[in-house]
Order: C-alpha cells, then structure tokens, then sequence
C-alpha cells in the first residue's frame, strides 16, 4: 500500500516561514546567548540568524522579511534576499522552519 | 588540569532500570538496580533545579522504562517550568491511554520512541515481548494525535539489518520527524551478546548505501540519524562528545556518571547526588576529570590532529577491548590493536555459523557476568 507522504518545501519570496511548536528560541543566562532547542539538539545560531528567524512569525512573507531586514542592515535587498532565502530553506531542510 | 570547564548542555536522567521488555543489547549496566534503590520525586526535582542552574539545556527522561514512574507528570512538570527542553525515551509499552496526553500537557517536548524490528515477529523476538509492536504502534499515533514530535529509534544488528529500508518506510508513516538508524554500541547487554548481535561487512555495506540514499531522498522530509556501527569504523564516535565536555548522566540511585557505561571502568569512583551537589561534581569530581579535554591522552591519541575531534573515542570501548580506558579507541586506525576489531567480527561470524547465534542472554535483574 502506498500511502501519501509530506513534500519538501520550496522556500520562495512568497513563502510565510515559522518555528514548528515544538523549536523554541530562548536566551541562555549561564551562556549570555540566544539558543536553538528542538529535538535532541541545541544551535547557537549567529545574530543575522537570530534575525531572520526572529522575522518568522508565520504570517510574514519571505519578501517582507527581506524588505524589513535590507532596512535593519541598511544593505542592497538583492544581497540580503539571496542569504535570507539560502537560510531559510538549509533550516526548513533540518525541519527547523516550516513554512 | 588545564581543560577548559563548560557548562553541561544535557543530561540523561536513566529514572529506573525497570522495563517490560528485556533487549539483549540494553545499554543499562549488566547489574541491574531495583525500585528500591531509585531516587524519589523530591530528589530528582531538586537535582533537576540544580541541573538548570549549571546550564542543562536538555534533559532526556530515560531508563529502563521511564514512563513505570509514576511521578513523571512531575518531573516533566518541575523541567518545563525552568525552559528546559525535555525528551522522553520510551519502549512504548505499558502506557495507559491519556499518560502521553497528560506528560505532554505537562510540558514535555519531544518522545523517541524505540521499535525493535520492522515486523511484529523480530520486535518480540528482540524485546521478548508478546505483542509489543502494535502497542508501539498505537503509542507513536497518541504521540502524534498529542501533537508532539516523534522520533523513531531502531537499533540495529543483525537480526534487523536488512529491515532497514521497511524501518524508513515505518518512521514515515508514524509520522516521525526523526529517525534513528542506531548501530548497536558493544557495551553493557550488548557486550554480552556480541557474537549473537553482531551483522556481516557486507550487510554493513548495503546499510550505508540505503541510508545515505535515504538521507538525500527524504531531505526536508524526515530527517534520518546514522549511528555508525564501531567496529567497522575507521575514526572512533566522539562518544558523548567529548568525556565530561558537555554532557552527563544519572542513574537511577543518582550516582553521576560521564557516559552510561562508565562504570565499567573500574579504576573509577563515582560520586552520588545528595552526598555532593550537581556542580560539585561536574567541576571536582576526579571520575569526570580523568579523562576530560586531552591531557590524558597517550600516543598515538596526544599528537593526533583528529583529538579534539573524537576526543579519543570510547573509554568503554578502550577499556574493554584494548584493557586501558586511557588507550586509544580500538575503533580507531590508528590504534595499535585496531585489527583486533575486525578478528572480534570474524568470531562472531563463526559463532554464529555454529548456530548459536539466537542464543540471546535476554536482560533480566539476576545475574549475569560481563565477558573478560
């Protein structure tokens, strides 16, 4: 029996990224950091990462993202979209965003 | 003493040594403690602050069988109202309807569930244990309907190695985030039952090839781990990371270990929780210092540019096969004695050519001797 399973997910300018319920961002007080818990694993992601991810509220398109963080950066959206997208889809790929 | 001391990032909690099901490769010790000797809520709940405090990020809730606590909503509880990220490690027998309902709306984040085999037939074989696939089954759908994450541990030898494709093929339509294609590790249970345990190069081979395809072809999918099988390796696991680096364990009479099999080591003493705190422990205790970081190290290990990437591999495994926990892992190329590895997998070959390679000393609390 053949039974219907999920796809990967592209992560286009269209997509509306978020954190699945069970990946949290919390800040450490022992490490002075922002860490990554999810299942079986910790990351310790760098601020742009923070950044982005901090953007990934399910109901913001990748292109505003994009828009909002070339602002932040005060940086060329073209080079801000390439990094965001590349980041976006290495997480969905580990199943740390979903989108 | 010059290693740097971190803080530890997670800990294994082995709650109790009780367990429905008697896995001829459990990683609890071959001496087995029982429910009397196990710490009640209240120590376990201060040890978790404490754990907290030194900057545990992660706790998984182990055994045995953690879910024959009936304290666990508790302990649950007591972890989630300090951020920590808790993960329980479940058999998933035994397990009342609504328990995993209620841990998760205790809090707890993630379960890995394990399953002996990919059919009903080799899960009871394995666990010795009537029925014990379809109450799985039905455990990993009330994880899923809980809305919790699941992963899929299988441990793989050789009764299950060629199930490895129906085991993805499993994890996938459980539902499963996670799927672990764990080797079994020869320590404990397993060292016992080696020889009846241990698969052929050439199954070992077809592993590789199907995982890996696998890995590639469900990215973003599933997510699969591969815990390589030790004694086919070429460079040790940096086991548990690094001895002492940034991780711990607890048994369940609170004696705090560097790795579960560590006390197979038994040039080492080790202190409980209670008698000294967690930090103390961590920090001082000359068990979890003896091999930290890498002045311990002997050659070919000292000037190796690989050490602070094994960590010199397995103390365990160095101890019981080269004889010296401060050895290189024989799992190791590099090891004087790493052709000792691949005569200890032509035995088991012979042996179980012979016909006793079913014969499984099933994990009991009674006595069993660990091989010298």
């Amino acid at each position: 029996m053949m039974i219907s399973r999920p796809e990967r997910s592209t992560i286009t300018t269209l997509s509306m990224p978020s954190l699945p319920d069970h990946v949290r961002i919390q800040f450490d007080p022992i490490r002075q950091a922002w860490a990554v818990l999810s299942p079986e694993r910790v990351f310790w992601p760098n601020d742009v990462s923070l950044d982005i991810l901090r953007h990934c509220d399910g109901q913001t398109t990748v292109a505003a993202i994009i828009t909002a963080l070339a602002g932040e950066y005060d940086a060329p959206e073209e080079d801000v979209a390439a990094d965001v997208l590349d980041f976006l889809q290495e997480w969905n790929d580990k199943l740390l965003v979903k989108s | 003493m010059t290693a740097p001391l971190f803080p530890p990032i997670s800990m294994l909690a082995e709650l109790t040594h009780r367990c429905p099901l008697q896995c001829p490769y459990c990683s609890n010790p071959v001496e087995l403690m029982k429910a009397n000797s196990e710490l009640d809520t209240k120590t376990w709940l201060d040890l978790f602050r404490q754990a907290a405090d030194l900057g545990v990020l992660q706790v998984h809730l182990s055994g045995g069988e953690p879910t024959l606590r009936r304290d666990l909503e508790e302990l649950v509880d007591g972890l989630a109202m300090r951020g920590v990220y808790t993960n329980l490690i479940t058999a998933g027998v035994l397990i009342p309807p609504g328990r995993i309902h209620a841990l998760a709306e205790a809090g707890l984040d993630h379960v890995q569930l394990s399953i002996q085999g990919a059919h009903a037939d080799t899960t009871e074989l394995i666990g010795h244990y009537r029925g014990a696939y379809e109450q799985k089954l039905e455990t990993a759908r009330r994880v899923r309907a809980a809305g919790l994450p699941l992963t899929v541990n299988a441990p793989i030898h050789r009764h299950n190695i060629e199930q490895v494709p129906e085991f993805i093929e499993l994890a996938l339509a459980l539902g499963a985030e996670r799927l672990e294609i764990a080797n079994v590790q020869y320590s404990g249970w397993a060292l016992v039952n080696r020889d009846a345990l241990m698969p052929d190069r050439e199954a070992v081979d077809r592993q590789v090839e199907i995982v890996t395809a696998a890995q590639e072809r469900l990215r973003g999918i599933m997510n699969i781990d591969f815990v390589t099988p030790d004694y086919f390796a070429t460079y040790p696991k940096p086991c548990m990371g690094g001895w002492a680096r940034d991780a711990f364990v607890v048994v369940p009479d609170g004696t705090v270990l560097p790795c579960h099999a560590a006390q197979t080591i038994r040039s080492l003493s080790f202190a409980r929780f209670g008698e000294h705190s967690l930090g103390d422990i961590w920090a001082n205790s000359s068990a979890f210092n003896a091999f930290r970081g890498t002045d311990w190290m002997q050659e070919p290990c000292r000037s190796c540019e690989r050490r602070e990437i094994d960590w010199g591999g397995c103390r365990c495994q160095a101890m019981a096969i080269a004889g010296d926990a401060a050895a290189t892992d024989p799992a190791c190329i590099k090891s004087p004695i790493h052709a000792r590895m691949a005569m200890l997998i032509e035995d088991a070959q012979t042996a179980a050519r012979e016909h006793k390679g079913d014969e499984f000393v099933y994990r009991r609390i009674t006595h069993a001797r660990e091989p010298v």
